[in-house]
């Protein structure tokens, strides 16, 4: 073997880096002045004849005069050639990209293996022609990628970049080869340490010449080989940050994070898509979420009830499995219905919120008892109100001559309410106590608006009785809508009541008024059906606001020494309520509830749970809608169960199918929808066979009593023995058939209340 | 409706011949013709003609028509009457048994003969059907907040002419007032065109306003405002037609209350309906008296006359008009026969009500048949209904829950 060979397998440069970074001192010590003097004019000559636009430093020019003993020709083609070797090895970088850490397939070991040996042979031989000797497919691979990269660079690179990847490279001999640095730790010219390395590897040198890259006998040490830079690969990775801090993760980095398990697949295909890589590749750049998170959270999102997405197939590379996420993602997002749910255990929520008790109540009394006044001071005094709003409202109803009707305007809203100075539409409001949160059902006294009252009474645990004390208005309100009111709330269910006397200044405070109210209307309602027990009085004044929230401070009201009205409130029991049961909820209201929601509905949860996802039927239209929003008390939620207010945006149904007193329910369990039913009743007035109208909450209906069934024993509930009745009085209790025009959705138990000429003429329960 | 001919014999038969003058008068004869009447009356027929070579030819045919009636049908909203009948008259064109569908048509005769007589109810309704005095017909606008129904009075009916419903939004917290305003509004408008769209402003008619609360006022004022602001001077010239009155609903028997109430009596005092509508309020304060001297439903007025309580001295016989419409002639025979005897036997008064008028439904509703006794009567409607329902609903011992 000739010795030349030897030399030629020698990583020159890499001993010579070594040396550099070993040794320099001691090089420096051994060249003369002549010397010195030769290199300073030969690196002169070379720096001609490379032009400025190659980038070496003098040192490596030096170097080379060295070691061609000052021959400028010969220094010349080495230097450009190494700019060029740079360029090449650097494609490494991408060669490596998508490839295993380990376990490489032994195929692509044997093709890398040559690279590192190809330039270096160029170098050593010094051989200009290689360019036009035939090349091996990667050779080719690499000149092509090269092309490319060259394209696609910036013209003219930088000359820090080029330093950066010669050092790079110059990193890796450094500390993975420290025997032969050691053994060229001596200072000498460097073809003494060649000659030193020939003699090692004698072997390699004809391969070279050769060029057969694949020939078998070269296995067995081109794997070595491989292994070497192999395991010299690892510090690169380490080191790489430091040289380029700016620079995008090396291709190594992303082989390694991007898709570990995937490159345990490569098969021979690899190298074809190898490469197609560069260009068709999508980068992965860790901003977002992995591609396997995406899928996850897509799956996660995803609703057990529907049908299951298919899964997009595991891919098994790169590029294939980043597109074939993203289509799955879509797939997923088309699939999904409009509006997500996110499938909650309401009940399990609920529990958990632990919430504040919360009570509604309904303010019932005759017209102008003074009901609106007495919340709006009771809400004014709890700082729902400010004073600058309540002082708005003065000014305002000031200047169309009802000053006095200031407070109630925090309830009364509405323009026509405010003209006329009456309520004519229920009011809702939300205070807080320490205990207990309150909605107030501002209901309106005028006859002609009970309808409106037996909605917001329907919606009620206890009420709120406002009487009027003053002299002559007891007593028409006790014949007016004082009872009717009370007698409607009982026999909607409500079992609590709270009588305020009110306008208790207006009779400077007087004791036997209250007392004689007190008697009476206590009987009154006994008889109604109220117990004793679950009846609270207390003498107020809402224009001034004694014993509303504070003691009242008048003097002469210094005998009452009960608690304000706020107390008696707090005192009312947690109601239970239908969690359970499939959902009902009666639409109060149909309203655009904004520019995100078109179709929204408002009332009262009467049983059941309800969620934002939740499809729903409307009764009786029969149309199912989907609900995208939900609101408790005006305030955004994600789920809410019986006794909850709320607003429910709508989605999937249009306006035409709602009606106000429509019901709710879910579509498994949809309420029935009736046009005859029987009702036990309790005659408030004279009941024959008659037209009436059926009030179940806001739901109203013409209809008629087309038969007397029965009259009842008031005590026992028996029918009475005997014949049919043809006529219910007052205060009794009967059987009676109703029939109506259009399906109502009415359940067994439901409370219904029947009007006819603007009096109510009974109320009962649906049998 | 002109009286043309009347050959009515001592025993009740005979023909009458009348003229049918507006489409009220339809209604007269709908509740005049019975089935198995004989029915004389022009027609419009349909020849086909078989030539010869078997071609075919068909022409429309003016001829006199006589056909026995089997069905009648009438068309509330167009005031047409259909009566469908066999051809008993050969004529030119047609042979006896064809089947023949008369369209009555006004201004034009008709003959009806009886096939039992002519009985006092139906030579009462020719009366009243020829009685020249004209009444007036009364347009009413019952509505409540996002509901309204557009009826039309007559003497004779009462027509529901339209529904409006929209959807109006409640009170909502401060700065939400808008919505609420602006659907009203568009309710009113929608209220205010279907109107227009089925009243004739020329017949200068009283337009009746009726709501609870201030929906029907806030109306009138938007009529106004409308008809002010669109230059509309024939609805500018209704004003003084429009009439505000109270009612407890929206819905249409609450015209009931809105006839009774004091402005309505003012203008319609004595108007058929109206008339009506004070009779049944007697009467359902009789009943509501519970004395004993109210009585209603089929089995308990006869069983009331019978024993003479309907009699002269008060007693008043209310019978609905459909109940003579009854198909079955054994049936309608019983209650002509039951106003025959309050009449001519007892001496009571009889009051035929339309079962269109609100007043007249709610007399259905008792069965059709009512009357204030002159002495009270405990115990009517005897042993003989068992009611079944009251042993079934024993069990039922819930308490007292209302």
């Amino acid at each position: 073997m000739s010795r030349h060979k030897l030399v030629k397998a020698l990583d020159l440069d890499e001993e010579l880096d070594d040396f550099d970074g070993g040794a320099d001192s001691d090089y420096g010590e051994e060249v003369g002045a002549e010397d010195k003097e030769h290199l300073r004019l030969g690196t002169a000559k070379v720096r001609d004849v490379l032009g400025p636009e190659v980038s070496i430093t003098d040192r490596e020019i030096e170097d080379s005069l060295w070691h061609y003993y000052y021959d400028v020709d010969k220094t010349t083609p080495k230097k450009a050639r190494k700019q060029k070797v740079n360029s090449d090895v650097n494609k490494s970088d991408d060669f490596f990209r998508d490839s295993p850490w380990l376990n490489i397939p032994e195929d692509r070991r044997g093709e890398i293996l040559i690279e590192p040996l190809y330039p270096r042979g160029r170098l050593m031989g010094g051989s200009s022609k290689s360019d036009g000797a035939p090349k091996s497919k990667l050779a080719a691979l690499a000149a092509a990628r090269k092309k490319k990269e060259n394209q696609r660079a910036e013209d003219g690179q930088n000359a820090t970049n080029s330093v950066a990847l010669l050092d790079k490279l110059s990193g890796k001999p450094r500390q993975g080869k420290p025997d032969c640095a050691s053994d060229i730790s001596s200072p000498k010219p460097l073809i003494a340490i060649t000659e030193q390395t020939m003699n090692e590897q004698p072997r390699k040198y004809p391969r070279r010449k050769s060029k057969g890259l694949k020939s078998p006998q070269d296995d067995q040490p081109a794997k070595e080989a491989f292994k070497k830079s192999d395991s010299l690969a690892s510090p690169d990775v380490d080191k790489q940050p430091e040289i380029t801090p700016a620079a995008d993760p090396s291709v190594f980095a992303q082989t390694i994070f991007a898709a570990p398990a995937v490159s345990q697949q490569h098969d021979l295909q690899t190298s074809d898509r190898y490469v197609l890589g560069p260009d068709t590749y999508a980068e992965f750049d860790f901003a977002g979420p992995s591609p396997d998170d995406v899928v996850t959270k897509a799956q996660n999102t995803k609703r057990p009830t529907q049908k299951p997405v298919k899964q997009p197939p595991q891919p098994s590379s790169g590029d294939e499995s980043v597109n074939a996420i993203f289509q799955g993602v879509g797939v997923v997002a088309i699939e999904e219905p409009k509006v997500k749910g996110k499938n909650l255990d309401v009940m399990a929520e609920f529990e958990r919120s632990k919430p504040k008790n919360a009570a509604n109540f309904v303010v019932i009394g005759h017209v102008d008892a003074g009901k609106s006044t007495l919340m709006g001071r009771l809400l004014y005094d709890l700082k729902v109100v400010d004073q600058r709003t309540l002082d708005k409202y003065r000014k305002e109803a000031e200047r169309i001559g009802k000053a006095s009707f200031a407070l109630a305007w925090v309830l009364d809203q509405g323009t026509e309410e405010r003209s006329r100075g009456v309520t004519i539409d229920i009011a809702m409001n939300k205070f807080e106590t320490e205990s207990t949160s309150f909605t107030i059902l501002d209901a309106p006294g005028h006859r002609d608006f009970i309808p409106n009252m037996i909605a917001g009474a329907s919606q009620a645990d206890f009420a709120v009785l406002v009487i009027d004390a003053s002299t002559g208005n007891f007593e028409s309100g006790l014949k007016g809508q004082t009872k009717e009111h009370a007698l409607l709330v009982r026999s909607m269910g409500v079992q609590r009541i709270v009588i305020a006397v009110n306008k208790l200044d207006t009779i400077q405070w007087s004791q036997d008024r209250f007392d004689e109210i007190s008697q009476q209307v206590s009987a009154f309602l006994t008889t109604a059906g109220f117990l004793a027990k679950n009846l609270a009085l207390v003498p107020c004044a809402g224009l001034t606001g004694d014993n509303i929230v504070r003691k009242a401070e008048d003097p002469q009201a210094s005998w009452y020494t009960g608690a304000p009205l706020i107390s008696l409130l707090e005192s009312s029991e947690p109601v239970t309520r239908a969690l359970e049961k499939p959902l009902r909820m009666t639409v109060d209201d149909i309203f655009r509830g904004g520019v995100q929601n078109p179709l929204s509905i408002s009332g009262r949860l009467d049983a059941g749970n309800v969620q934002i996802g939740d499809t729903v039927v409307i009764m009786p239209a029969s149309q199912t809608a989907s609900i995208k929003g939900l609101e408790v008390d005006s305030e955004p939620s994600d789920w809410a169960v019986a006794g909850q207010n709320v607003i429910l945006h709508l989605a999937d149904i249009e306006a035409k199918y709602l009606k106000s007193g429509d019901v709710v329910c879910p579509p498994a369990v949809p309420i029935q929808c009736v046009t005859s039913f029987t009702v036990k009743i309790l005659a408030f007035e004279h009941i024959t066979p008659m037209h009436c109208e059926v009030h179940k909450g806001r739901l109203h209906a013409p209809g008629r009593v087309t038969k007397l069934v029965a009259q009842l024993d008031k005590a026992s509930g028996a029918a009475v023995k005997g014949k049919k009745p043809r006529l219910i009085k007052p205060g009794s209790v009967a059987r009676v058939h109703v029939e109506v025009d259009d399906p109502i959705p009415l359940e067994q138990g439901g409370r219904v209340i029947l009007r006819a000429g603007g009096e109510t003429i009974g109320a009962g329960l649906v049998e | 409706m002109r009286l043309v001919k009347q050959a009515i014999e001592r025993d009740g038969s005979g023909t009458i011949t009348l003229f049918p003058e507006d489409p009220e008068d339809m209604w007269f004869t709908y509740n005049l013709i019975r089935p198995s009447d004989l029915l004389r009356a022009s027609a419009l027929r349909r020849i086909t003609t078989e030539s010869a070579t078997g071609s075919t030819s068909s022409t429309r045919v003016h001829i006199n028509l006589l056909i026995r009636v089997e069905k009648l049908d009438f068309d509330t909203q167009s005031s047409q009457l259909h009566v469908s009948g066999r051809i008993i008259e050969e004529t030119k064109y047609t042979k006896v048994g064809q089947w023949h569908t008369l369209d009555l048509e006004l201004n034009r005769n008709f003959t009806l003969e009886k096939k039992d007589g002519w009985d006092s109810v139906a030579r009462n309704l020719v009366k009243e059907a020829c009685d020249p005095a004209k009444q007036a017909d009364v347009w009413a606008v019952i509505m409540q907040e996002g509901l309204a129904h557009l009826a039309v009075l007559t003497g004779q009916r009462t027509v529901l002419r339209q529904k409006v419903e929209t959807t109006v939004p409640k009170k909502r917290g401060t700065g939400k007032q808008g919505d609420h305003d602006k659907a009203l509004e568009k309710f009113f408008q929608t209220t205010l065109d279907t109107l227009l769209r089925h009243i004739d402003l020329s017949a200068n008619l009283p337009i009746l306003l009726a709501s609870p609360g201030f929906v029907a006022q806030a109306f009138l004022k938007f009529i106004l405002e409308t008809a002010t602001r669109t230059g509309n001077k024939s609805l500018m010239g209704q004003k003084g037609n429009f009439v505000v009155v109270h009612a407890a609903s929206g819905y249409l028997h609450s015209l009931n209350e809105v006839l009774q109430s004091p402005e309505v009596l003012a203008r319609l005092k004595d108007t058929k309906y109206a008339r009506e509508t004070k009779l049944m309020d007697t009467f359902m304060n009789l009943l509501y008296k519970d004395d004993g001297r109210a009585a209603y439903g089929p089995r308990e007025v006869e069983q009331a006359v019978e024993k003479g309580a309907v009699g002269r001295g008060g007693g008043i016989l209310l019978i609905c008009d459909s109940l003579f419409r009854a198909q079955d002639v054994g049936t309608r025979r019983r209650w002509v026969g039951l106003v025959d005897r309050v009449r001519e036997t007892e001496g009571g008064e009889v009051r035929v009500l339309s079962g269109t008028h609100e007043s007249g439904k709610q007399l259905e509703g008792l069965g059709g048949i009512a009357a204030m006794l002159t002495f009270p009567l405990e115990y009517l409607d005897g042993e003989d209904e068992v009611e079944d329902e009251i042993a079934l609903s024993n069990g039922n011992t819930a308490g007292e829950k209302t």
